[in-house]
């Protein structure tokens, strides 16, 4: 039976970048222009979820973005490693969305989709880290979730998941259409092969406004939103470390543990 | 609509006994109701809560409310989401405080969304503003980058905590609270997902979230040899457990029970050792609280220096094993 999957992919600013480029300016987070955004690492996990679904089972995939002036080459890397459909909801209005009018375009969208047997998500962007768009979409469209899988796999019409918990993981089984949120665990998503990346380049993506989904710019984005921003700030780090030195790395490593006797510490 | 008054601790339990989670909750509503001149409550839902109830009025609460049932005693969305949202929409509190924990994760999103109000994940510190009596709430952002404060008029403001941000009250079994058995029926045809089988990763010795001392490695280690050998001879030495960043976790070199981080466990022990780690902020997030982090790694640039009280710059192959062997003459005494 051929599997019919989203999934959902937010562009972020690169979290791999250094702490330092990472600067708060007018309650806004600002990344220097030569640090590309890339698809939110989670986000990754999930589309390589449904790429191994899609080798073992068949299917067909769709990705689907939300925001403003999206990075056409590294939105399109969901084509590039073998979505088969990409579509951004994009414009100035989907700006600043929180959880709530995220999780409410996009699952609006998914109702236009209309056919869908699995979503994935992945278990939480890296630029607000909130984790609530994935089970947010699921209550919107009254389908059961799963989260924070590691491992994803269909037979006879019936995911099975493996779920993590604190001290190892559940095996869950639920009935389709059912939407997944991805953790890590499951893997880092494959490269392009230049095949695919050619395929890609030539494939456009469908773009659709708050209007071609049926809602009025105040339903989205900033004016949709149900938390409210009241201050974004970087705490100030008193930095002072102590380096404890040593003629030799095995005479430092000596040191250390002298001064942590010195400290009262031991 | 009923005014929505008083803060509602959603409560777990850990083998019979009040979670620390939900006593550091309670310690943190307690303060936040009293601000209020409000009441605090506390919601526990198993197969059977017992004494664990009195436990939450010993630690801060006026109210419990115990719902029981069969059904209910290994945690799943669909049947636990029927309690949430019963009594969230029974007992119409000003806010709803979770723990930012497997359930809370799970159970939260869907409760938010399912009333239609907002919600703040792994929240680090709360206040009440004094004019519009709402809840701020600051949660670390950006993998830790930065830190940002929300607020929402949508009631009840649904907020998860990190574990180890609050401190629990002194625990006062003088107290004097109600204990208020309540009955939800279940709906078992409601509950889609089934649990098949729960398989435990049993990590040797000490838990993370208990060890006083933890010696973590990252990246750098190379591979997952060391955890077992190097890094583990240093913890054993100080009665202290192994832990490790998110890359040995995803690679395979480690249970993912060992991972410390934003999404992995959130420690807070005496001294917390990192071991070849570059000091990643997912990575801080989960260790942070730690009261000494002390830092071995070749690259002196690497941020966890940043973190770190002290350091020293060189390849852990070398500087660990040395700072083994003198920390055991030293113990010796």
């Amino acid at each position: 039976m051929p599997i019919n999957m989203i999934v959902c992919c937010k562009q972020v600013p690169d979290p791999e970048a250094p702490p330092a480029v990472f600067k708060v300016a007018g309650n806004k987070m600002t990344l220097p222009a030569d640090v590309k955004p890339v698809i939110s690492p989670y986000d990754e996990n999930a589309l390589e979820a449904a790429l191994r679904i899609k080798e073992k089972t068949g299917g067909k995939i769709t990705a689907l973005s939300l925001g403003n002036k999206l990075v056409r080459d590294v939105i399109k890397k969901s084509l590039a490693v073998g979505a088969d459909e990409l579509i951004l909801l994009e414009d100035e209005a989907f700006e600043e969305s929180d959880s709530w009018s995220t999780a409410y375009a996009l699952a609006t969208a998914i109702k236009k989709i209309g056919q869908y047997d699995l979503i994935f998500c992945g278990r939480q962007a890296a630029d607000w880290d909130a984790g609530q768009t994935g089970l947010g979409i699921a209550e919107i469209l009254g389908i059961p979730a799963v989260s924070v899988a590691r491992k994803v796999e269909v037979t006879d019409g019936k995911v099975r998941i493996e779920q993590v918990i604190p001290d190892g993981y559940e095996i869950v089984e639920v009935a389709l259409p059912t939407l997944i949120t991805v953790t890590s665990e499951l893997g880092d998503l494959r490269y392009a092969a230049l095949k695919g990346i050619m395929a890609a380049a030539k494939k456009q993506p469908t773009v659709w406004k708050p209007a071609d989904i049926g809602l009025e710019p105040s339903q989205v984005g900033a004016a949709g939103r149900h938390s409210k921003l009241n201050k974004l700030f970087q705490p100030v780090k008193e930095a002072k470390c102590e380096i404890i030195e040593g003629d030799s790395p095995e005479e430092a490593g000596a040191n250390l543990a002298v001064k942590l006797r010195e400290a009262k510490l031991l | 609509m009923a005014e929505n008054k008083g803060i509602l601790v959603y409560g777990e339990l850990a083998g019979g006994k009040l979670a620390s989670i939900t006593t550091e909750l309670l310690g943190c509503g307690r303060k936040l109701a009293d601000d209020l001149k409000e009441d605090l409550s506390c919601l526990l839902v198993s197969d059977t809560v017992g004494e664990a109830s009195k436990e939450a009025i010993a630690f801060g609460a006026d109210r419990v409310y115990t719902v029981e049932d069969a059904s209910l005693k290994q945690y799943q969305a669909d049947s636990y989401m029927q309690v949430a949202e019963k009594l969230a929409k029974e007992l119409s509190p000003r806010a709803i405080l979770m723990g930012q924990t497997s359930i809370g994760r799970d159970l939260a999103p869907r409760l938010a969304f399912r009333l239609g109000v907002d919600l703040a994940t792994d929240c680090l510190e709360l206040s009440i503003d004094p004019e519009a009596k709402l809840l701020m709430r600051t949660r670390p952002v950006y993998g830790g980058n930065a830190q940002a404060t929300f607020s929402s008029e949508l009631m009840p403001q649904i907020t998860t905590v990190r574990t180890k941000a609050m401190s629990p009250m002194e625990r006062d079994d003088s107290r004097k609270g109600e204990v208020i058995p309540t009955k939800v029926e279940i709906d078992a045809s409601k509950i889609r997902t089934k649990i098949v089988e729960t398989i435990k990763e049993e990590v040797a010795g000490i838990k993370l979230e208990d060890a006083p001392v933890i010696v973590t490695g990252g990246r750098g280690v190379g591979g997952p040899e060391p955890f077992k050998t190097t890094l583990k001879e240093l913890a054993d030495i100080l009665h202290g457990a192994v832990g490790a960043t998110r890359p040995p976790a995803d690679n395979g070199w480690v249970p993912s029970a060992m991972h410390i981080g934003l999404t992995g466990k959130i420690v807070a022990p005496d001294i917390y050792i990192a071991v070849a780690v570059s000091g990643a902020s997912q990575h801080v997030a989960g260790c942070s609280g730690s009261k000494n982090i002390i830092a071995i790694n070749k690259d002196p640039e690497a941020n966890i220096f940043k973190e770190a009280k002290f350091g020293v710059v060189g390849k852990y192959e070398e500087v660990v094993p040395a700072f083994t062997n003198k920390l055991k003459e030293i113990l010796a005494g």
